[in-house]
């Protein structure tokens, strides 16, 4: 297959196509507005719909009703339009509906910037909508990565019945590189039976629904979705480990952000101090275990988190260091990205400080 | 033996939770009787509201999809988007309609969205205890209006039907009562119409449905009906507020 130069969130849009998604609720917000726009110029063209809502609120609604007449559809915004979708992820998730968010994150609280950061981290993988729920929240680093996850997630949606989250940041939706449109192994999925396409009488009426006035019997709806949770949390756990081995200090980093840190790496070599990097693909299920795993080795002295953040992933970190270690945190925030140097210099004086 | 009356078979063998005297009963038996009426019942998928009518996703024989607060118009989009063959309605109040969802009304109509819009105004919210509506009357008493709606501090009365008649992309707009028989037939008559406009994709149909809350409004069911007639008719006049051609 040939490579194509393409940026970020046209690359998104394209793999989602690709993913057989025919359906696109979107309302425009910086730095994603390619995506609608990509939507809104195909969809048409082979037989599928675009919208441009009147808000996110009704956006992700659309998305709601579409995904439980059973269609693979998408939505994308970014960090104040998400906000706004959260009464209806809530209601998704609570429903057991497949779909997919996308949210290039920018710099926030409020109205915030238009500069790329992962300042929306709590919201994506602790929740963001009232309830005990999850997403299932992918972080590519790349281009190439943003592809293969967005076409993944349809089927891992389908699959779970669950809302995917895909959380780049303005960097990411905006950068250009060469991408390859390769999907990765078709899941074996199951038919659609609970969905709302009318009923002819050959079976009983389909509800969806999140509303349970029994306590017990909502109790009992959210213990079968934490059961669905676990296994998602067997399953589908996806990360990269990154010269690990022999690592001094293991610095955790995602998306944008470990594409920095890898550079640093190997400046960092130069010095003499080895330093590893464990970068999450998934943020939701977590990737606790290699974490846990290299806090128990002796070479690793230290662990440092990097963020564009005020340091929201650390808390993670830590639940897997367990205390076997001291994590450092290191971040920016606002729309600023961290330089090589600045994480350097951080680097540099954790070290002084552990030998 | 004849059978002269029976259940419509769009209704489900389910005994509805409305209080006495409540008129959400006699609307929901009116949409079921269109949808058996125009034999549409495999096709029909409903948008249930929040709001007393919360359960009417186990009152209507036919799939169902449960909306968040005012949200229906927008789920209905969705769903009509991917299956433009079937025939999708709402079921809402005044407080889902008129207030949280008033965006997603007023662009489902904008659009001409192919759908059906049942909304049901009884001039208060009924669900959380008889709070304040956009529809409550000026100098109506509710909880949240304990000296009456004065406009000065609260505004003024939304008019939805006027309001979305003035609108290109509406179809079909048309307020209705269910105070007394006469009445009861127009108004199935409107809300047949408004469910064949869809079949016949015509776009976007809209009836308004006054009805009662015996148990907020603090009344009998029968002087609810009344209170229709001589207080809410004179400021939310009935009939056909725009019919496209
Ligand atoms: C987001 C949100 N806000 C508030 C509520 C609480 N609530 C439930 S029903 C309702 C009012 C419904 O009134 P109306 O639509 O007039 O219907 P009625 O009960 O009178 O039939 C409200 C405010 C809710 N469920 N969700
Ligand atoms: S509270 Fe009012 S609207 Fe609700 S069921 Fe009772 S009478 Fe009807």
């Amino acid at each position: 297959m040939e490579k194509v130069l393409m940026k970020g969130n046209e690359a998104i849009a394209e793999a989602a196509i690709q993913a057989g998604c025919r359906y696109f609720f979107g309302y425009p917000i910086t730095p994603q507005n390619e995506i609608p726009a990509y939507m809104a110029k195909k969809l048409p063209k082979i037989g599928g719909t675009f919208l441009q809502a009147e808000s996110e609120v009704s956006a992700i609604n659309m998305v709601y009703g579409a995904a439980g007449a059973g269609a693979r559809v998408m939505t994308s915004s970014s960090s104040p339009g998400i906000s706004l979708k959260q009464e209806g992820i809530s209601y998704i998730a609570g429903a057991e509906l497949p779909c997919v968010i996308v949210n290039i994150v920018r710099g926030g609280p409020g109205l915030g910037g238009i500069q790329p950061a992962q300042s929306d981290y709590f919201q994506a993988v602790k929740g963001g909508g009232h309830g005990d729920y999850h997403l299932i929240v992918y972080a590519p680093s790349t281009l190439q990565e943003m592809v293969s996850l967005t076409m993944g997630a349809f089927d891992v949606a389908d699959l779970y019945r669950n809302p995917v989250m895909i959380l780049g940041d303005g960097m990411l939706g905006q950068m250009m590189e060469p991408v390859e449109f390769i999907k990765p192994p078709a899941r074996e999925l199951p038919k659609k039976e609970w969905a709302t396409t009318g009923c002819d009488g050959t079976r009983e009426t389909n509800i969806i629904n999140s509303l349970y006035i029994d306590p017990a019997e909502l109790e009992k709806k959210v213990e079968e979705l934490y059961k669905k949770y676990e296994l998602i949390k067997e399953q589908e756990v996806s990360y990269e480990e990154y010269n690990c081995e022999n690592a001094d200090i293991i610095v955790t980093a995602y998306g944008t952000t470990s594409r920095i840190v890898k550079s640093v790496i190997e400046m960092a070599k130069e010095e003499g101090i080895n330093v590893g990097l464990i970068r999450p693909i998934t943020l939701w299920p977590f990737p606790y275990e290699p974490i846990s795993k290299y806090a128990d080795k002796d070479h690793v002295k230290v662990f440092l988190s990097v963020e564009m953040s005020k340091g929201q992933m650390i808390e993670d970190v830590k639940l897997g260091v367990n205390g076997k270690k001291d994590v450092y945190f290191y971040g920016r925030t606002g729309g600023m990205v961290p330089t090589p140097d600045d994480i350097l210099a951080e680097i540099r004086n954790i070290m002084k400080g552990v030998q | 033996m004849t059978v002269v009356f029976e259940k419509p078979k769009a209704l489900s063998e389910v005994p509805f939770h409305y209080c006495p005297g409540c008129t959400h009963g006699i609307i929901h038996r009116l949409v079921a009787e269109a949808i058996d009426d125009l034999n549409i019942q495999d096709k029909a998928i409903g948008v249930a509201p929040v709001g007393c009518s919360v359960f009417a996703y186990n009152y209507f024989a036919c799939d169902m999809h449960e909306a968040a607060h005012g949200r229906a118009p927008a789920v209905a989009t969705g769903i009509k988007r991917v299956l433009p063959d079937n025939i999708v309605f709402t079921y809402q109040g005044d407080g889902d309609l008129a207030s949280i969802g008033a965006a997603e009304i007023v662009h489902a109509a904008a659009r001409n969205e192919n759908i059906t819009v049942i909304f049901v105004n009884n001039a208060i919210y009924g669900m959380t205890g008889g709070q304040m509506a956009p529809t409550t009357l000026i100098g109506q008493v509710t909880t949240t209006s304990p000296y009456g709606r004065d406009p000065k501090l609260a505004g003024y009365p939304i008019k939805i039907s006027e309001m979305l008649a003035t609108l290109d992309g509406a179809y079909y707009v048309e307020r209705v009562s269910v105070h007394d028989v006469k009445h009861i037939k127009q108004a199935k008559k409107a809300i047949k119409k408004a469910f064949e406009n869809q079949v016949n994709n015509k776009g976007f149909s809209l009836i308004e449905v006054l009805s009662t809350c015996p148990t907020n409004w603090g009344m009998s069911p029968s002087e609810s009906l009344d209170w229709v007639k001589d207080n809410m008719i004179p400021v939310y006049p009935l009939g056909v507020k725009k019919e496209g051609k």
